[in-house]
């Protein structure tokens, strides 16, 4: 199967974040970048559909500036063909236009199947990959937990309030991958990242779509200020009531 | 529960800017292997060591190892863990290529071995026991036996040991009693009782392959009777695969101090088969050739420990609220000041940070002459490159290995009693930390190493590759005006390092108890030296590029005022240790042994 997925370089989410100097953005210093978890679960999903079926191939693409191109290599040496990167100044917060850009690259690209992970964890809008299948005219389902294809219909499970739901739909199609579907995505082995030196990575520019939301400002949440123990066990109740009547105004 | 960052940022800067790495593309066999290779094997080490071993490392703690009829278990997750490492490829970094190794240079094998350590040091005693027992079998050992046992043992799909310490012998290897009696074959048949064997038994992989020190019948006493062997758990079926057990029995583990998921055993040998390495009773070279390289790994194990603590005493101490700060608030809206306004608690991490960095760069640079010394061309340049191999050994294992015990033991007093409970991990590194201190020849015996073999060696030879570049640096570099205040206290300092080596040798010809009473120091004093030729490098470049730093600005920034507190608060040690040295081995030795 000709398998495209398309992931997104983001920062290190346990990193102490710091508002940069034009108060909209995410200051660099100090900062690790790595590929989306959702994307690497997608990564993980296409190379275990296309090893369990014998052959294919595996596209990864991902849009930003040219450090995208290290999340790119990583995914090769996980085990992707080939990659290609759509180079952009920066990755804008506007998902219509960045799925501009990828619908764009994965026209023509006769791929029959195109995922991508269901959020990004950083800007945890969720819409890009269903925006590329509107553009592209596929059949879309969002937040697979599991997912087969048979000849030219697919299979994909998704986990719903209190229960789960089994959908199919022909090929080719876009599906958002959920947490489930791979316990973990696998590490880059030695013979990996030796082989991903020397697998194509095409870089071209990106065909962003006219960016109509920004970003104009961004906030840390408040601190926390102290908890407060008003005493201990039955007896503290009386007071912790009054509390919670007066000053917190919750009772 | 503690976290790990590899600090990949630090090993790039070194790579690219301190060492010279890319010199090495330019060996037989490593053209592949340029900075941008490195990088992306380096980050892969460090996913695996932050995502796969770190987080079974408080756990292995908690659980130890377990023994029953003879088998041992590690503790939950070392199983999985350690198959990872093996699809991964990680155990073939930088073996041999004939024997089905990537290949890569072993200072890049230094910088993953940083990181293991760091996320799991009982975890790092698997592969790293393996590694030695492979080295040694690579150099010492006949093609047959190469080719039955390296591969598995490249792939880690078996492990080795190394058998040397028995009840009666330590430090003193002289002593050994195990016997090997030769067998019709060619073979020989091992007997004995080997103490304190790491990984000696595990469930890790199907087979374990024993490298013992062991005695022939007709071998002379002491050192020069003692030959060494091959000795695998399960003998092998005709098609490779592990058949019958070969006598070797697990009889106990050790109850101890740290790396407890690393299990300590008590090997039997009962008439197990063996096979001879190297010569006749020049065992010792065989282990020599193992234990060098070891010693080497065991000094990264103090470096690994030091940074792990030293990231998480950081994060403490931005965290925890107490006091407010001498020169007024800091943090006006809590109710108290983060620890590390306090200047106390800032000399303790600024003391680690500069050691780990510092030690990072050296053993990197260590590492490029191992890589010189198996590659270059010129078989003058592989003769130096080891010398100075050589020189370094014992200042690596000893003096980081003592910082790392240091270091860790700080970065706990940076929690308070929050360090000493075990909760938050940093008791356990200081508990692991200890063991390196003592293993692969404790650090007295490195300290002997350096002034009773690596000194007087061809009559002062090996001190050359260490002296001369370092004094061509200082007299180009004590004269510029940015430079000086970095490398005038090294320079002061690197004198009384060779005062105190003329001291030394001449004293050392009338009363060798003086090298003996002056080891220790001169050591540390050495590897304080080291550092600071290291620092003087560093500050050289990030002087250099902090004018024109965009992204990294802060990162040079912090470089040279870690520079200015190595040379201003730790290199200053070389004086007390000076007057310590000049005092003598009187002092030492005057109260006669029946006076204690
Ligand atoms: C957790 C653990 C793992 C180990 N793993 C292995 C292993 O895998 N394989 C293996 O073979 N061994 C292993 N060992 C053994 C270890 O290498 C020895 O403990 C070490 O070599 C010291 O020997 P010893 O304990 O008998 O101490 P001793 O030799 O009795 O020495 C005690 C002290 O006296 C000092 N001393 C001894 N002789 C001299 C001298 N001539 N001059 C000055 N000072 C001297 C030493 O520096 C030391 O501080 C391990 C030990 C431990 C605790």
């Amino acid at each position: 199967m000709k398998i495209a997925v398309c992931i997104k370089r983001v920062a290190d989410m346990g990193a102490r974040f710091q508002i940069g100097a034009d108060g909209a953005s995410v200051s660099d210093a100090g900062i690790k970048y790595d590929m989306s978890d959702f994307d690497e679960w997608a990564v993980e999903a296409a190379l275990q559909l296309n090893e369990k079926h014998g052959g294919g191939e595996v596209t990864v693409i991902s849009l930003g500036p040219d450090s995208a191109q290290e999340t790119l290599r990583k995914a090769l040496a996980m085990g992707a063909d080939k990659a290609v990167h759509l180079k952009a100044d920066r990755i804008p917060f506007d998902g219509f236009a960045i799925a501009e850009a990828l619908a764009a690259e994965l026209k023509d690209g006769g791929f029959d199947l195109v995922l991508f992970g269901r959020i990004a964890v950083d800007s945890a809008a969720g819409v890009t990959g269903a925006m590329v299948a509107e553009l592209l005219d596929m059949p879309c389902v969002t937040a697979v937990s599991k997912l087969e294809v048979s000849g030219t219909t697919g299979t994909a499970e998704r986990q719903v309030e209190g229960g789960v739901e089994t959908l199919s739909f022909p090929l080719p199609a876009l599906c958002t991958i959920d947490q489930g579907l791979v316990t973990q995505a696998r590490y880059p082995s030695l013979k990996g990242i030796m082989a991903a030196k020397k697998k194509p990575m095409e870089s071209k520019p990106a065909q962003l779509g006219a960016i109509s939301v920004n970003v104009s400002k961004m906030e840390l949440p408040p601190e926390r200020s102290a908890g407060r123990i008003v005493g201990e066990g039955a007896a503290a109740v009386p007071e912790l009531i009054r509390l919670l009547q007066t000053e917190a105004k919750v009772l | 529960m503690p976290t790990y960052k590899a600090p990949l940022d630090d090993m790039k800067f070194v790579l690219n800017d301190v060492i010279d790495y890319s010199r090495l593309t330019s060996l037989p066999g490593y053209a592949d292997f340029d900075v941008d290779t490195a990088m992306s094997v380096l980050e892969g080490a460090a996913q695996f060591c932050e995502e796969v071993l770190h987080p079974i490392n408080q756990n292995g703690d908690a659980e130890g190892c377990h023994i029953d009829h003879g088998a041992v278990t590690t503790p939950s997750g070392f199983k999985s863990a350690y198959q990872k490492y093996v699809e991964s490829g990680w155990p073939a970094l930088s073996a041999d290529e004939a024997f089905g190794g990537q290949g890569f240079p072993q200072t890049l094998r230094f910088a993953v071995e940083e990181m293991i350590c760091a996320s799991n040091l009982s975890f790092g005693m698997f592969p790293g026991l393996s590694h030695g027992a492979y080295h040694a079998l690579l150099m010492h050992g006949a093609d047959d036996l190469k080719a039955t046992w390296l591969p598995k043992l490249v792939t880690g799909e078996w492990s080795g040991t190394m058998c040397l310490t028995e009840a009666q012998c330590g430090t003193d290897l002289g002593l050994l009693t195990t016997k090997a009696e030769p067998r019709s074959d060619g073979s020989h048949a091992i007997t004995g009782n080997k103490i304190f064997i790491s990984a000696g038994d595990h469930d890790l992989t199907d087979n374990i392959v024993h490298l013992v020190l062991a005695r022939l019948p007709d071998a002379p006493s002491g050192i020069k009777g003692i030959s060494l062997f091959i000795v695998p758990k399960f003998l092998l079926h005709a098609d490779g695969t592990p058949g019958a057990a070969n006598g070797v029995r697990c009889v106990s583990i050790e109850h101890k101090m740290g790396i407890k998921a690393s299990p300590t055993c008590v090997l039997a040998f009962e008439h197990s088969v063996g096979w001879l390495v190297g010569e006749t009773n020049k065992g010792m070279r065989g282990m020599f050739t193992m234990m060098n390289a070891a010693r080497l790994a065991v000094g990264m194990q103090g470096l690994g420990l030091s940074e792990v603590a030293y990231q998480n005493a950081v994060s403490y101490a931005k965290d925890r609220l107490q006091g407010r700060s001498l020169t007024g608030v800091k943090n006006p809206s809590g109710p108290a000041d983060p620890l590390i306004v306090h200047p106390d608690v800032r000399r303790s991490l600024m003391t680690i940070r500069a050691f780990n960095e510092g030690a990072r760069a050296l053993s990197l640079w260590v590492g490029t002459h191992i890589d010189m010394h198996e590659k270059h061309p010129d078989p003058a340049v592989r003769k130096d490159a080891d010398d100075f191999v050589a020189l370094m050994t014992p200042i690596v294992k000893a003096y980081f290995t003592d910082m790392g015990f240091e270091c860790t033991n700080m970065a706990l007093q940076i929690y308070g009693g929050h360090g000493y409970i075990r909760e938050y991990g940093m008791e356990q590194f200081v508990r692991d930390a200890r063991i390196a201190q003592i293993y692969e020849g404790a650090n007295g015996i490195q300290a002997l190493d350096l002034v009773g073999r690596k000194l007087p060696a061809e009559g002062g030879r090996l001190l050359r590759f260490f002296f001369h570049p370092l004094s061509e640096r200082l007299q180009r570099t004590v004269q510029d005006p940015q430079l000086k205040e970095f490398a005038e206290p090294l320079a002061k300092s690197f004198a009384r390092l060779q005062q105190a080596t003329q001291f030394i040798v001449m004293k050392a010809m009338s009363n060798p108890d003086e090298a003996g009473a002056a080891s220790t120091d001169y050591l540390r004093m050495f590897g304080l030296v080291a550092l600071g030729d290291m620092w003087l490098r560093m500050a050289e470049v990030s002087l250099a590029k902090l004018p024109t730093a965009t992204g990294d600005r802060s990162f040079h920034d912090a470089k040279i005022k870690t520079a200015r507190f190595f040379m201003t608060k730790m290199l200053p040690e070389v004086h007390g240790l000076f007057a310590r040295i000049m005092a003598g081995a009187g002092p030492v030795m005057a109260l006669e042994a029946e006076g204690f």
